[in-house]
């Protein structure tokens, strides 16, 4: 075995619908492990309480970095996070001194006011990673545990699962955005603009990564992978592979790199990273659905589909079910005698997006 | 108990709620699920759920979710 074979891959929603599998290698882990230990000093002493499925590339840092320290791995059954005084139980019954959640798992916390009632009596470190964390529901957990280390780590599958970090050291106003950070060790990065130049602080641009934590590519998708995979444009003069995120950022004035959204038209839902396209195929594939668009509200987090068709919502929700993972269901169902269409005759998203974001 | 059977299949779709005792422990009402719901009720009844009343026991049924209701309301 050599460190260029693959150890897994893991499939995450294509722009066209179709699932793209992120072939990573033995190598890519083991860089990836050996910068997370070293910068959160993962020994025997660390006991995680991991709360992301193992289809999640979060899950990869939680395992790989007990397997390679000896340390312990507490697997936090899932219906605990609806039930919080169980979730707290667990964690004391099992001494979880570390965890590496989405954000959408700690505003739980926050937005209950759990620690009123019950808190964790082990935790050291709490790191977060897959969506944005807000500064309100963070200064809530930061009040609670004065003495942890709290850090926001960034990155997609693609880099097996971060590129940079940011260890909160200064405090936030709530709303104010948090910072992802510098580049892990081991990972380069820049930030390009459209005019393929590298950005001055303050401009916004795409975020490239290189170095050993960028996985081999699609798997079984070259067309895919050539489009994601390229050589570096800040360095032409020998094969060097960089992996465009997508994601657009900008430097503020202290080099840190703030996060502004996705280039293309993929959400985060709960962490997930969905494109309302694979929603629609499942929900067109269905019997009875003559057409339909998924919206998605930022605000509320609520994935929409508005569709036409025979089928009533229960029986399309039950088919949508077999079709997708939970986390891809939308939150609501809108049949409609008939979609709008605008002057390109393709359907009026815009209009739609205006008419039902908030159902 | 009419409104919240209609919060319910509004919320989950697709279950009779009307006869089903085992709503958490059969899994057909996951975390996130359980979430939206608690987040619905606290607005349609203006009641205050504390983590204290997020145990199964309060869950399992609509009689059980009504129970509840009926308890922070008073």
């Amino acid at each position: 075995m050599t460190s260029t074979d693959l150890l897994y891959c893991l499939f995450t929603s294509g722009s066209t619908g179709v699932p793209k599998g992120t072939a990573v290698t033995h190598g890519n882990v083991l860089s990836y492990t050996d910068w997370f230990i070293n910068t959160f000093d993962i020994t025997s002493e660390t006991i995680f309480g991991s709360q992301t499925p193992f289809y999640f590339s979060m899950s990869v840092t939680d395992l790989f970095s007990t397997l390679r320290t000896g340390a312990q791995l507490a697997i936090i059954p899932k219906k605990f996070f609806a039930f919080p005084i169980k979730l707290v139980q667990y964690m004391n019954e099992k001494k979880v001194n570390t965890i590496y959640w989405v954000p959408s798992a700690l505003c739980i916390a926050a937005n209950m006011d759990l620690f009123k009632y019950a808190k964790p009596e082990h935790l050291s470190q709490i790191l977060f990673a897959g969506e944005v964390m807000p500064t309100k529901q963070l200064n809530y957990w930061i009040k609670y545990f004065p003495d942890c280390r709290f850090a926001n780590l960034f990155g997609p599958t693609e880099t097996t699962d971060i590129c940079t970090y940011y260890v909160v050291n200064r405090s936030f106003g709530d709303g104010q955005p948090l910072p992802i950070g510098t580049a892990c060790d081991n990972c380069r990065i820049s930030v390009i603009g459209e005019d393929g130049r590298e950005c001055e602080p303050g401009q916004e641009g795409e975020l490239y990564v290189g170095g050993p934590f960028v996985a081999s590519g699609y798997y079984d998708n070259p067309e895919k992978t050539a489009e994601a995979f390229v050589q570096d444009p800040l360095s032409t003069a020998y094969p060097e592979i960089v992996y465009r995120t997508g994601d657009i950022v900008k430097y503020n004035e202290l080099g840190e790199l703030i996060y502004c959204g996705r280039k293309d038209f993929q959400i985060k839902h709960m962490g997930y990273r969905i494109e309302l396209g694979e929603i629609e195929n499942a929900a067109c594939a269905e019997e009875g659905v003559l057409s339909c668009a998924c919206i998605y509200n930022g605000e509320t987090d609520r994935i929409i589909l508005i569709y036409e068709g025979k089928t009533d919502e229960d029986t399309l929700f039950a088919g949508l079910k077999a079709r997708v993972p939970e986390y891809m269901l939308p939150a609501k169902l809108v049949k409609l005698s008939t979609m709008p269409h605008n002057s390109n005759g393709k359907i009026d998203r815009a209009m739609l997006k205006n008419n039902y974001k908030d159902q | 108990m009419e409104e919240l059977l209609e919060i319910l299949s509004e919320v989950k779709p697709g279950v009779d709620f009307e006869t089903e005792k085992e709503l958490v422990d059969s899994g057909i009402l996951d975390s996130m699920t359980i979430i939206q719901l608690v987040a619905r009720l606290t607005d349609e009844y203006d009641i205050e759920i504390t983590p204290m009343d997020l145990v199964p026991e309060n869950f399992n049924s609509a009689e059980a979710i009504y129970a509840m209701i009926q308890r922070l309301e008073d």
